[in-house]
């Protein structure tokens, strides 16, 4: 019976029932999505200042270079939790006698990690060079092959291609590692390393690696560290203002909607009270047509708001957002409780009304 | 009697009017408050975002190479070009002044620190601290503090006028060296006002007056590069033209828009024999992170004008739904469809007018708030946004009832009077 008065009121009064169904459905369409948004929005945000390049940098102490395997501890350490890049550095001397600093490091590694790097080519054969844009027009304008000597051996290099960074590196010349170890015979002095994850799983993997390599020094890269951490603060803090905003116009959107289509049955309402339905039965059956309303409503609008915030992730991030089921049960509490609330005010106001009054139309 | 019939609507209708007014005001609030947080939103986290440090450099123009390694400065002291320290104000006279938050000299220079009768080679790096400029008739104040805002210091700053200075805190570590300590250095006695933590190579240096690193090389005047701190617009296909290959309206547009190129050209157009170039680990990324947070905001505003137009529309529908007797009685006495229609669409607009100026004057302070408790600075309200928010609010609650006021207007009145329906 109560099964077929729900249906039934449904069926009959299709064009209300519709429009507080549409609106329940956006309310937690945008619920959701603004949700799943507020979630997912620092692991987005974050992989997107990691292209600001080494946020650890690992050196030897008190300036001694670090032990040959460095790297590869290092690596192990990290696994699949960042990208680490190695670099030597000497000041060598061109043919003129001017000095030049030249870095030794792994270029498929710096490809990764410092993607800001505006370079021409990549050197990919043994005795080539990356050189900086300033660098190149002192030591060779014509972009001919040319010399550099270290403590009396010479090395030949012929310039592949140039980097353009607008900081120091521009005044470098980059080499292949086993070029500058063979060339120079120093190992790497220090590391650089993007850390993937949250502050604390930034921070984790700062103590593994001073684990993994005891006789160096892991610093991280404050300002990247920082400036991360407050304007991802700062975002997130907008957009928990912003959803919470947004859910509550959404919400009280459907709580006026219900009402006005709870009080417009005033006249079903009086019609049950008149045949002889008790209190209970009345305050259950619009309770029980509320919270279908609204769990029918919550979970279409969970899979439009997870679709939405899909969208958003692929517009603007390039990247999918994942549906946090995690999100579900609170849109369906917060959509029943709404739909329960906007049916409540309207019941309470007839219930202290005579059923003839109502059906006189009064 | 037109006007007699909406007034008295209004006046004999106070609670149904007052609740589609509230809807009506709370849509306008969140939707005036998101769209002013969003036309403001990059400009703040811009200004954020220079917490990652400068990111332009200006450097002399024929400078010999950098010869640096870990922050250690290779290169004799008079090697090399300088630029002009007098020449520094002239920044804050270039078009985009506004935009450039701050900029801060560097001169680093080698000097001998002499403590308990050991000898050691230092980097001492000259700079401003916060130094008080005069430019025309403005007043503003630059330095490390405004451009590296991650340096932090145990005990004070030293005043830029002074000849205190500040040791790195690997380097005090080594030479035991704390606040309030007297050094030697290059002969010259210096006080130690505090010790200077940033996580890079100035741990490792002393960072003093540019006027005390002048003193130790003997050149005054002299500077080696200024880092600037500028609020830049994410570079796309026009910024990254060579500005020599545009012609007329096109170079004018470039250079009026505050790219990272055309600010560094125009640095380098004030100051003389200078190359100024953006900091691409910087400026590159700092694009990458705008566009992301812009878009993000954008498509939120999108959600949050949906939503307020929604419960507008709803209330409104509602409104006119409930009033179906006094549409028959109307129509009983011989009013025409577009009699009736214009009555509700008049109240809809005087509806719309009246809870979208209340709804504009809270959701401008509920924009003030955000910004003030989030960002700590005031959200900037352009007063065109009134008549685009009202203008909206007229749309939105029109469209909101105009399919319950067809169904109103087409009613038969004998139906509608009978209660029937």
């Amino acid at each position: 019976m109560l099964v077929r008065m729900l249906v039934r009121a449904a069926v009959l009064r299709r064009g209300r029932a519709a429009s507080a169904l549409l609106a329940m459905v956006v309310a937690a369409a945008v619920a959701t999505a603004m949700l799943n948004l507020y979630v997912d929005v620092q692991v987005k945000l974050r992989r997107e200042f990691r292209s600001y390049g080494a946020n650890l940098i690992i050196v030897g102490k008190d300036g001694s270079s670090l032990p040959a395997d460095s790297l590869s501890r290092a690596e192990s350490a990290l696994g699949r939790r960042g990208i680490a890049a190695p670099f030597g550095m000497v000041v060598a001397r061109t043919n003129d006698g001017q000095p030049v600093v030249v870095a030794g490091t792994d270029f498929a590694r710096v490809q990764q990690l410092d993607r800001w790097w505006s370079v021409s080519a990549w050197p990919a054969e043994p005795q080539q060079a990356l050189v900086g844009v300033r660098a190149l027009a002192v030591l060779t304008p014509s972009k001919g092959p040319f010399e550099l000597t270290l403590q009396g051996r010479t090395i030949h290099l012929t310039p592949e291609g140039t980097v353009q960074t607008g900081a120091a590196e521009d005044s470098r010349v980059y080499l292949s590692l086993s070029d500058f170890v063979a060339w120079t015979g120093v190992q790497p002095s220090t590391i650089e390393v993007q850390a993937n994850g949250s502050p604390e799983d930034v921070d984790a993997i700062m103590r593994h690696l001073a684990q993994a390599i005891p006789a160096a020094e892991v610093r991280p890269v404050r300002q990247i560290v920082e400036g991360e951490a407050r304007v991802l603060n700062k975002m997130r803090a907008t957009l928990l203002a912003a959803s919470m905003l947004i859910i509550l116009t959404a919400g009280l959107c459907v709580l006026s909607t219900l009402m006005g289509w709870v009080f417009d049955r005033r006249r079903d309402f009086a019609i049950m009270k008149a045949l002889g339905g008790s209190e209970r039965i009345l305050n259950g059956f619009f309770a029980a047509e509320a919270a279908a309303l609204g769990a029918i409503g919550a979970l279409a609008g969970f899979v439009l708001g997870v679709g939405i915030a899909a969208w958003i992730g692929r517009v603007n991030f390039h990247a999918s957002v994942e549906p946090r089921f995690g999100v579900l049960p609170w849109v369906l509490a917060g959509s029943i409780g709404v739909t329960l609330a906007a049916a409540i005010v309207p019941i309470s106001v007839l219930r202290c009304v005579q059923p003839a009054v109502i059906l006189r139309g009064e | 009697m037109f006007v007699r019939l909406v007034y008295e609507s209004f006046r004999r209708q106070k609670r149904r009017k007052l609740l589609a007014g509230i809807a009506i005001t709370l849509g306008v609030t969140v939707a005036t408050a998101m769209i002013a947080v969003a036309t403001d939103i990059g400009d703040k986290i811009n200004r954020e975002l220079r917490t990652i440090g400068a990111n332009l450099l200006v450097t002399p123009q024929d400078d010999t190479l950098d010869v640096e390694i870990g922050g250690v400065n290779l290169k004799p002291p008079s090697d090399g070009a300088f630029l002009d320290e007098a020449d520094l104000p002239k920044i804050e006279g270039t078009f985009w002044h506004n935009n450039i938050t701050g900029f801060a000299p560097m001169l680093p220079v080698n000097a001998t620190l002499q403590r308990g009768g050991q000898k050691q080679d230092v980097t001492l790096l000259g700079t401003y601290f916060a130094k008080r400029f005069k430019f025309g008739k403005e007043d503003f104040t630059t330095g490390v503090r405004t451009t590296h805002p991650w340096w932090k210091v145990s005990g004070d700053w030293p005043d830029d006028d002074s000849r205190d200075i500040l040791v790195g805190e690997r380097l005090a570590l080594r030479v035991s060296a704390k606040p309030g300590d007297t050094i030697t250095l290059s002969g010259r006695q210096l006080h130690v006002s505090g010790i200077l933590l940033t996580g890079g190579a100035e741990d490792d240096m002393v960072v003093a007056p540019l006027s005390l690193a002048q003193e130790i090389i003997e050149k005054p005047g002299a500077v080696r590069r200024v880092y600037v701190s500028a609020l830049t617009k994410p570079e796309d296909a026009l910024a990254r033209r060579d500005p020599r290959s545009l012609s007329g309206a096109i170079y004018d547009r470039w250079y009026c828009s505050p790219y990272p190129q055309s600010i560094a050209h125009q640095l380098q157009e004030a100051i003389p024999h200078s190359h100024a170039e953006q900091i691409r680990q910087v400026s590159q990324n700092e694009g990458a992170v705008l566009t992301r947070i812009e878009g993000l905001i954008y498509l939120v505003t999108l959600a949050a004008l949906l939503a307020s137009a929604l419960a507008v529309s709803a209330s409104m529908a509602t409104a006119v739904f409930e009033r179906r007797a006094q549409v028959g009685l109307m129509k009983a006495l011989g009013a025409g469809k577009l009699a009736v229609a214009s009555v509700f669409f008049a109240e809809a607009a005087l509806l719309a007018l009246l809870g979208g100026m209340v709804g504009f004057v809270a959701g401008s302070s509920l924009a003030q708030q955000i910004g003030r408790s989030i960002f700590n600075s005031e959200v900037a309200i352009a007063p065109v946004l009134l008549p685009v928010i009202l203008g909206i609010a007229v749309f939105v609650s029109f469209a909101g009832s105009a399919a319950a006021i067809r169904r109103a207007v087409n009613l038969d009145p004998v139906f509608a009077l009978r209660g029937e329906l």
